[in-house]
């Protein structure tokens, strides 16, 4: 049983949904990234999504961007973000994590038999690797390198998605689905809209369990995001905004957002 | 998709999951339009009443000589001061088939924009441009340009603040927005079907050329030469000629400041293949794969990308390409305005360079040479910073 596995049926046992928690690697440096991950676990995030900061990220919007531009003009390179990991996976060994990048940065890593990026993620411990600029369109090759180093490969379903595509989304994904709440890039919304068709499709194929992204930033988007089916949410935007907003800090000012977030996903009487 | 949207082992539809259906109605769209007799006749109606074509090849009488002779195609005379007007009109039709209401569109230099916005003015749609603020600056005559015709200009202040941070950003907005919005990309590069429909709609470039260069000269040129940003206007001149052997294919990178520093913009010459802005092609990059910034002259040709059928002509070797510097490329423009009274863009002005290197060869070897050379542009756009560039030269 992989990680995800063990953390999806161990919340399951106990009604929870997983708090998912996004953030850049190498904003604002290196250390304090290091330190901002070890508070989300303490605050109470079930699982981590990392970015590997890209110069030209098209599905993300200003805030996750900009903390792209600040890791990038820190210096900071993929060889960084993979020994970052691998150091987080000693202290941290049950908590899932997953890379979420673009492609480019993925094929520069070079490939000889399969992509070389996925080995590299499988040695620093990571579970899963998500592209964003992968559709199931042109995801063979991805695919079957990541499961030639035993990485789950995270596949995006979107509201819009045709059936006969988010049937191969089901099938060929792995770890979690990770599902777009709404059109559009990243970003922290005051209100969301959840898709509850999408989410009783992927149940219906049987897709590994939906995750819902982009807009969600509330402890209400939460507790709605659950209650239409989703097995957890990611939180990324609004985290990578309370880090550029406490640079004296960031590690306190997410542990305790983590753990205003992780609340939500607890069953109602627990609450 | 019905198709697999690849030039060879380039191209592609690399992008968020969200936008294939987007890309899969276009692709629908495209098809079912290029089957349809009353939208091929509502676009030549167009092309010819509005946009003014088909445009002149003219024979240059100063440049060149007898032996080598080198030819114009007049895409400076399209409508809008640049071959982009073919092209946008086309998607514009398309946009309005799909029922949509809004298009919005990147631009470098502004001449895509213009073309946008004389479109978006035309069929009535709401229009956004995403322009670089770099862009913006060294391009303000285009900017009141499309501001005039009722467009919405945006100015993009991330990344390199140029055409690539414009794209991002156009496709950020396409993924909120393609219910009711179009892309309209300038280019042959981006996710298919952009690469493959923008060179059908530019195909006409060339068609027209062929059959000119045959009306003078009785036979096909040795070469068709064009300068080669995201690849546009070459994409439209090489399409006829492809399948003619005997006619070499040059496209002309800008190497800016020079091939061996790190300020040009020669994807081809100096790229590696890569994914970008929704196609597998050549892109200039770090190791790491972090996009490089580029550098031209021209704001046209200022990008990091290239279509990818050039990468396919490139690997292939059915398509030669080359690099002209800012300053052959300055020398070129001065020399094409001074000698037939001319005033290219600079876009332009890189293809005519290498059209004077390649002739000035053959006069010296004694060789008959016939050059089809694409003038892509006008050069209104480019004439303050002409200004400022060519006095400093003196």
């Amino acid at each position: 049983m992989s990680r995800y596995e063990r953390m999806f049926e161990r919340l399951r046992a106990r009604g929870e949904g997983a708090f998912g928690a996004f953030v850049m690697l190498g904003d604002p440096d290196l250390g304090t990234s290091a330190s901002i991950l070890d508070a989300l676990v303490g605050g109470g995030a079930d699982m981590l999504e990392v970015g590997i900061p890209f110069s030209d990220p098209v599905a993300d919007g200003p805030v996750i961007q900009a903390a792209a531009v600040r890791a990038l003009a820190g210096g900071v390179r993929p060889a960084h973000c993979f020994a970052l990991l691998a150091d987080f996976r000693e202290r941290h060994p049950e908590m899932p994590v997953g890379i979420l990048t673009y492609a480019n940065l993925v094929i520069a890593q070079g490939h000889d038999n399969s992509h070389r990026f996925y080995r590299l993620a499988a040695e620093a411990g990571v579970d899963s690797v998500l592209v964003a600029d992968v559709p199931l369109f042109e995801a063979a090759p991805f695919l079957a390198s990541a499961r030639a180093a035993g990485v789950a490969p995270v596949l995006i379903a979107a509201p819009n998605t045709p059936p006969e595509t988010l049937a191969g989304i089901a099938s060929e994904g792995a770890g979690y689905t990770y599902c777009v709440a709404r059109a559009g890039v990243t970003g922290a919304d005051e209100e969301v809209r959840f898709d509850a068709p999408l989410l009783k499709a992927l149940a219906a194929l049987g897709a590994p369990p939906p995750v819902l992204g982009f807009g969600i930033s509330k402890p209400r988007h939460v507790r709605l995001a659950l209650a239409a089916g989703a097995a957890g949410i990611i939180s990324g935007s609004a985290i990578v905004r309370l880090i550029a907003d406490n640079p004296s800090d960031p590690a306190a000012a997410v542990r305790a957002f983590a753990a205003e977030m992780k609340a939500a996903t607890l069953p109602a009487g627990a609450q | 998709m019905l198709m697999r949207g690849r030039f060879g082992a380039y191209g592609g539809a690399y992008v968020p999951e969200i936008l294939m259906p987007a890309l899969e109605q276009l692709e629908r769209a495209f098809l079912d339009a290029q089957e349809d007799p009353a939208f091929r006749a509502e676009l030549e109606e167009l092309l010819a009443k509005y946009a003014g074509r088909p445009t002149p090849l003219t024979r240059c009488r100063n440049l060149g000589s007898q032996r080598a002779r080198i030819y114009l195609k007049r895409e400076d005379l399209l409508h809008g001061g640049a071959h982009k007007t073919n092209q946008v009109l086309a998607q514009a039709l398309l946009a309005r088939r799909m029922g949509k209401t809004r298009i919005i569109a990147e631009t470098g230099a502004g001449q895509h924009g213009v073309a946008t916005a004389l479109a978006g003015a035309q069929f009535g749609l709401e229009t956004r441009i995403y322009m670089g603020a770099h862009d913006v600056e060294r391009q303000q005559l285009n900017v009141f340009r499309m501001e005039l015709m009722g467009a919405e200009v945006v100015p993009v202040e991330s990344g390199s603040r140029t055409l690539k941070d414009a794209i991002n950003e156009a496709l950020r907005d396409w993924t909120a927005s393609f219910a009711d919005t179009h892309y309209l990309l300038g280019t042959v590069a981006g996710p298919h079907p952009f690469p493959l429909m923008v060179r059908e709609y530019q195909r006409v470039i060339g068609r027209e050329a062929r059959a000119q260069i045959l009306a003078e000269e009785k036979r096909l040129p040795d070469a068709a030469i064009a300068c080669v940003g995201g690849g546009s206007n070459a994409m439209g001149l090489f399409a006829d000629f492809v399948a003619d052997e005997e006619v070499r294919l040059i496209g002309c990178e800008p190497a800016g400041r020079g091939l061996d520093g790190g300020e040009h913009g020669a994807t081809l010459l100096r790229g590696r293949p890569g994914i970008l802005h929704g196609a597998e092609t050549y892109v200039l990059q770090d190791e790491d794969g972090q996009i490089s910034e580029s550098w031209s002259v021209s704001a046209g040709l200022d990008y990091p990308a290239v279509g990818p059928e050039h990468a396919f002509l490139k690997d292939s070797g059915r398509a030669d390409y080359v690099g002209v510097t800012d300053q052959d490329a300055l020398e070129a423009f001065a020399l094409l305005a001074r000698s037939e009274g001319i005033i290219c863009a600079f876009e332009s002005a890189h293809a005519l360079a290498h059209a004077l290197r390649l002739a000035a060869e053959a006069d010296e070897q004694e060789r008959e040479l016939v050059l089809v050379v694409n003038l892509s542009g006008r050069g209104d756009k480019d004439m303050a910073q002409a200004q400022k560039l060519l006095g400093r030269m003196k």
